[in-house]
């Protein structure tokens, strides 16, 4: 997809349907969503009146910068969906108008896509757009996704296993499925992607609540503070014997008002949101809500699959290990064999080892009139029964995990040689994997598969170790070798010969304790667990089962991808707090420029140049209507220098939450308490240097 | 300033760093339900007590039946003061035949007592009888205190459960507070105090005959053992007009000692319940730290504010009108910097005579909300309402959801936080603003200029933050403000309360997550920094104005030597 490469926060072509939003957004309906911001909008029409009524240059200045703070924020919230919406113009254009070719009682007919059923099967043949979301039910084909992963590479798509899912608005390049369809028009996976990155449906999450909250009572209180401010002037007005020494127009208390209430980040809280999700999209991830990315940023411990994730995803076959009394060739021959039909990469390494050592030859299935016999997450075995010669009985050649072949020998009454466990336990102790092979309930021997670390893991698991985050390695290894590989990878801990139920009784554990987890799956058989998983990140490539029941797709189907996620949640929730300090920080330089300003001329003595409360003018600004000018222009600025900010993210370190806290309260705490002073200065003498105050 | 001050300064501190440990381990205790070394002697009274009101003290309450049992438990408390006083004269004890309270007095005060603040527009010896002071005016110092702690260990229970439902019973907590930790150092106060010479009798006033012939009716009263618990149970409201200045109520230099360490006592030692509580004492200490702090640097302000000469009067030493002699600056300006950090409002000097800046630190200290150490129970519990607001503020700054103890702080503890931390605000301004602006209220004012103000405003802060303590230069028994400040305290007590019960029934229904590096840790220094400052912060940023137009305008008019 063209927009996702645009990586720079102020895109050009963005910016000027920005600016026409800005103005749009003025409409009270949409203000009324930000509560603080709909405060600054009341304010504004008022003293707009009053300015018509009361022409000055002062209400005039005024009444310009409240309008701007609310077009600052405006264009804030513009600039963050611009990119979405450019990307929801992509996908919508490849959004299928084409016919579909329905399979109606075996006979083929032409319906629009738009009247597609769930349930309903179509064919789609080489050039056909896929018209939905489903399942390939039969049939294998590569198919061109670029559109929406903007990978150009084909992927394969074939029914049955782990790859059966098809998305609608893809494209078939070559070959024929047979499409289940799986969910309803305006419902697809696209569709959502669209409702996503346009954030048409986007609802707060719920710290965005919660902060709102706090956000909008903060409000409510200054609104009090500044409109009881009067009763206290006038009191004090006549307690001096003054009249007219206060100034508490209306346009100076709006100005009050705007300056206390928490502004810069009601201005910017949705942009901070919308363009949290954004750069998960720009990740080539799609969260289904928002709460989701949040949630990312809250995870205690992270299920990390081994294959894919930690090792190199592909074990290679290095050495026959063979039992007593057992030629290495015949092993070799029997391990061939086993994994003819056996297409995973472990497989073929095995007929690859086998070609190497022993020249052996790959023999086709049918000529030996062989059943394949799976891999089943039951029987944790695969393998082969020949029938060559008409052979009674068959032979039944299997591999797999050493606990499962013991139990297939030893249930068929053959014993499992010691001398296959102490070759078993040193692979596993080397961290590589062991393949018992057996024939007709005997031990052959042990392949040796190994695995590797991908560089740098290891010190990325250190890295969320500091971050709060455990790392637990999923994998079907027996413990030995999952312990192994476990240390050398330095996850904090590991779950040997896991099953999707293994998985799924871990995370309720783990939830049930408090944490809040992550993983990641792409199999059917990994539903249940994404879905009960605090993030469940599934593969696109994955089953349609795996990536309905996530909260997220990661298009690139890129297992790591999780450690991504979880720090753009982290981010996003870091980016609202840290303008919020900064926010209810900057008040107390505004006091110092607006009260003076207000009350600088009570209690003046006779012949006294300015009353006692001007001594608060610490930052000797020009005059009273320059120093409420500036803290009213000053606030309005903050928040266009702060959109960069708001879309990018506050910096996100891995460390602990002790140095990031102390690290973000010295910058947005202390530099919140201290920046408005000087930046109201600096406006005020900018101020009168430009005779505008 | 000299060593005897500084010394006793460190009395203080250590004396309150000695008690706090023990006192705390012992109600942590206490509130479990656990045996300790009274349960011996008193538990069969507690037993006999559950058994007449038919009360099961294991059955635990969802946080609204607490709230309705504490809320219907205070209204008829109240109710049954509101009729003693309206009905004293014909009620027994009343040797002086002291009329009814006229009813907005009556109103005013039986909301006082209810909500522990104790706020006085009479002075006792000429409005209240022996029975209504003891039957209707102690009682309500204890159970208003009970009340306060049983709320705080409420919430206590609700941060530290796990998924629980209920937050404890509230008639057990309250039983229990009363008997085991109100009681036995109300009798224990009552003693030193009766040994240094404060007055318990039933006598009627004696007439003395002064040394220029006129004859002077002496008050007297059951003095000893109300003192005991005006000031354990931070209340505040004295046996007699002049409070803890009057010799009978505070006449040695030992009783001023006891009479402002056990203000602060209980209100510690809560915290350190809350540490032993929560399985982490550091938990407790970093929030104790932040009270001290706070502490330690209003009453510096303070005392040194007093120190200073006033150029108004033209003195060139500091002054000492409003004070008594006996105790000087040094515990004059510690008393008020400890009542006003409790919500206890005894008082031992006037406050009204404070200079500008050293009257500004017992407003912004009830203004915050009283959270120094604070009321009994409610110091605690106010004080955790920042923490919630703090831990929200900045606990996402760590990039997570924010958490306390492991508990998520979400939208609904936010909700009820900001309102528990905003209420006593809304009707601060509210109240004195109405104030200002009607010229009838502004008769009662015995000051004119900044200082009026900062007596309206005072009166407000003081009532919402059930306090009581007075900047004495206003005539408070008016209906205006015996109404307004009646509803000021209503609010600032239960507007606090039920939602604190809320939080509490909340988190105790959620999961702990356990801590990680990654948590935002509440247990160490930086925390303790980051609380103080929203206190400051948050706290303050609402009465900024106020304040300048009152005590800080003040100021700069007396150093330019102008007065009203």
């Amino acid at each position: 997809m063209s927009a996702r490469s645009t990586s720079s926060i102020f895109d050009p072509a963005l910016i000027r349907p920005a600016i026409l939003d800005s103005f749009k957004k003025l409409n009270p309906r949409v203000q009324w969503r930000s509560p603080v911001m709909f405060v600054v909008l009341i304010g504004a029409i008022w003293t707009s009146a009053i300015t018509i009524f009361h022409f000055s240059s002062f209400n005039f200045q005024i009444t310009l910068w409240l309008w701007f703070t609310l077009l600052f924020a405006n264009f804030a919230e513009a600039m963050a969906e611009g990119r979405g919406k450019a990307q929801a113009e992509t996908l919508r254009r490849m959004r299928t108008t084409t016919m579909a070719r329905r399979l109606q009682n075996g006979r083929e007919e032409k319906i629009p896509a738009s009247a597609l059923k769930k349930g309903d099967t179509v064919v789609c043949e080489a050039g056909d757009i896929i018209p939905g979301d489903g399942e390939v039910i039969e049939g294998i084909a590569s198919v061109d996704e670029s559109a929406i992963t903007g990978e150009s590479a084909p992927v394969i798509r074939e029914s049955g296993g782990d790859r059966s899912a098809v998305t609608g608005g893809t494209r078939v390049l070559s070959d024929r499925i047979v499409v289940r369809i799986t969910s309803e028009q305006g419902n697809t996976f696209i569709d959502r992607m669209i409702a996503l990155v346009e954030g048409a449906r986007r609802q707060k999450t719920p710290n965005e609540i919660a902060l709102s909250i706090l956000l909008v009572s903060l409000t409510a209180l200054f609104i009090l503070a500044v409109f009881t401010l009067p009763a206290f002037a006038h009191y004090s007005e006549s307690a001096a014997g003054q009249t007219n020494a206060v100034n508490v127009s209306i346009p100076v208390l709006v100005s009050l008002l705007v300056c206390l209430i928490p502004t810069t980040i009601g201005g910017l809280l949705s942009a901070i949101g919308i363009s949290g999700i954004d750069r998960l999209v720009r990740q080539n991830v799609l969260a289904t809500s928002g709460r989701a990315v949040e949630a990312a940023g809250d995870i205690d411990v992270l299920l990390l699959d081994k294959t894919g994730t930690i090792t190199m995803g592909n074990r290679m076959a290095v050495a026959f290990h063979v039992a007593p009394d057992v030629d290495e060739g015949y092993l070799a021959g029997a391990s061939q064999l086993s994994s003819l039909a056996d297409e995973t990469p472990e497989g073929r390494s095995i007929v690859v080892l086998a070609k190497e050592k022993f020249g052996l030859r790959a023999r086709e299935m049918h000529e030996l009139e062989a059943t394949f016999v799976p891999f089943t997450a039951q029987t944790r075995m695969s393998g082969i029964d020949l029938h060559a010669n008409g052979a009674q009985p068959t032979i039944s050649i299997r591999k797999g995990a050493a606990q499962s072949i013991q139990s297939f020998i030893e249930s068929g009454g053959g014993v499992f040689p010691q001398a296959v466990t102490k070759a078993v336990d040193e692979i596993s102790r080397r961290g590589a994997t062991p393949l018992v092979v057996a024939e007709d309930r005997q031990a052959l021997g042990v392949i040796e598969l190994k695995d590797i670390v991908k560089g740098g893991i290891k010190e990325r698991f250190a890295q969320l170790r500091k971050m709060g985050i455990r790392t637990v390695m999923i994998t079907g290894d027996n413990p030995l070798t999952a312990g192994a590989i476990a240390a050398e990878s330095g996850v904090d801990d590991f779950m040997a010969q896991a099953t999707p139920e293994d998985k799924l009784r871990r995370i309720r554990s783990e939830q049930a304790e408090g944490r809040l987890i992550a993983m990641t799956g792409d199999g059917t058989n990994d539903a249940p667990a994404l879905a009960q998983a605090d993030v469940g990140v599934a593969m696109n490539t994955g089953t349609q089962a795996a990536r309905e029941a996530g909260n997220m797709v990661d298009l690139d189907s890129n297992p790591t991808k999780l450690i991504q996620i979880v720090e753009i949640g982290k981010q996003l929730l870091m980016t609202r707090g840290a303008l919020t300090t900064f926010s209810i920080a900057n008040d107390v330089a505004k006091y110092f420029a607006i009260l003076p300003a207000m009350f600088g001329s009570l209690y003046l003595a006779k012949g006294a140049a300015a009353g006692p409360l001007a001594a608060l003018n610490i930052m000797r600004l020009h005059s009273p209507e320059s120093a409420i000018l500036s803290a009213v222009i000053f606030n309005a600025l903050i928040i266009v220098a702060l959109i960069p900010l708001a879309l990018a993210g506050v910096k996100y370190r891995a460390v602990g939450a002790a140095q990031i806290l102390i690290r973000n309260l010295f910058i947005y705490g202390v530099g919140g308490l201290i920046a408005p002073f000087i930046g109201i200065k600096l406006i005020d003498l900018a101020l009168v240097a430009l005779h505008l105050a | 300033m000299n060593a005897r001050d500084f010394g006793q300064l460190s009395l203080f501190i250590a004396g309150l760093l000695a008690v706090t440990p023990p006192l705390g381990r012992f109600m942590a205790r206490v509130f479990a339900g656990e045996r300790h070394f009274l349960s011996r002697i008193l538990g069969p009274i507690e037993r006999s007590i559950y058994k007449l009101s038919d009360v099961d003290p294991r059955h635990e309450m969802s946080w609204k039946a607490y709230a309705i049992a504490m809320l219907i438990f205070n209204i008829a408390g109240g109710a049954v003061l509101l009729a003693m006083e309206l009905t004293q004269q014909w009620l027994p004890f009343n040797p002086q035949h002291l009329p009814n309270v006229p009813f907005a007095l009556a109103f005013n005060t039986a909301i006082s007592f209810m909500t522990n603040t104790n706020w006085q527009a009479y002075s006792g010896e000429n409005t209240m009888s022996y029975f209504t002071q003891m039957a209707g005016l102690a009682v309500h110092n204890f159970v208003s205190a009970a009340t306060g702690m049983a709320v705080a260990v409420a919430l206590a229970r609700g941060l530290v459960r796990k998924q629980a439902s209920g937050i404890g019973n509230f008639w057990a907590d309250l039983t229990r507070c009363t008997l085991y930790v109100l009681l036995p150092l109300s009798i224990l106060i009552t003693v030193l105090l009766a040994q240094q010479g404060v007055v318990q009798t039933f006598d009627s006033y004696p007439t003395a005959t002064t040394l220029e012939g006129a004859s002077q009716q002496i008050p007297l009263g059951p003095v000893a053992s109300q003192i005991a618990i005006k000031q354990l149970g931070t209340n505040g409201g004295g046996f007699l007009g002049q409070n803890s200045a009057h010799p009978f109520e505070n006449p040695t230099p030992l009783t001023n000692f006891i009479e402002m360490f056990v203000i602060f006592s209980l209100g510690s030692a809560l915290v350190y319940m809350f540490g032993v509580m929560a399985r982490d004492r550091r938990q407790g200490w970093a929030i104790w730290v932040a009270m001290f702090v706070l502490f330690l640097a209003g009453f510096a302000t303070l005392w040194w504010a007093e120190l200073q000469p006033n150029p108004a009067l033209g003195l060139t030493t500091s002054s000492l009108e409003g004070k008594e002699v006996r105790f000087g600056q040094f515990n004059s300006a510690l008393f008020a910097t400890v009542t006003t950090d409790a919500s206890c409002g005894a008082v031992n000097m006037m406050h009204d005579s404070l200079s500008p800046l050293g009257g500004l630190i017992p407003l912004t200290n009830m203004k915050l909300g009283e959270v120094i150490f604070g009321g009994v129970g409610a110091g605690f519990y106010g004080m955790l309402m920042y923490v919630l607001l703090t831990v929200f503020i900045a606990g996402l700054m760590v990039g997570r959801t924010p958490e306390y103890l492991g508990k998520k702080i979400e939208a609904r503890e936010v909700t009820w936080a900001v309102i528990a931390v905003l209420a006593p605000a809304v009707v601060i301004l509210c109240g004195s603003a109405f104030t200002m602006m009607y010229p009838a209220a502004l008769k009662s004012l015995n000051n004119g200029g900044p200082h009026g103000l900062s007596e309206v405003v005072y009166a407000f802060a003081s009532a919402a933050a059930n306090n009581g303590s007075a900047f004495a230069g206003i005539n408070a028994n008016t209906d205006w403000y015996n109404y307004l400040l009646a509803i000021n305290m209503f609010v600032g007590r239960f507007a606090i309360i039920v939602p604190v019960l809320a939080i509490a029934g909340s988190l105790a229904q959620k999961k702990t997550s356990p801590p990680s590096s990654g948590t935002f840790p509440t247990n160490g220094p930086v925390f303790t920094v980051l609380l103080i400052s929203v206190v400051l912060i948050v706290g303050a940023l609402t009465f900024f104005p106020v304040l300048s137009l009152g005590p800080v305008v003040e100021h700069f008019l007396m150093q330019a030597g102008r007065t009203f």
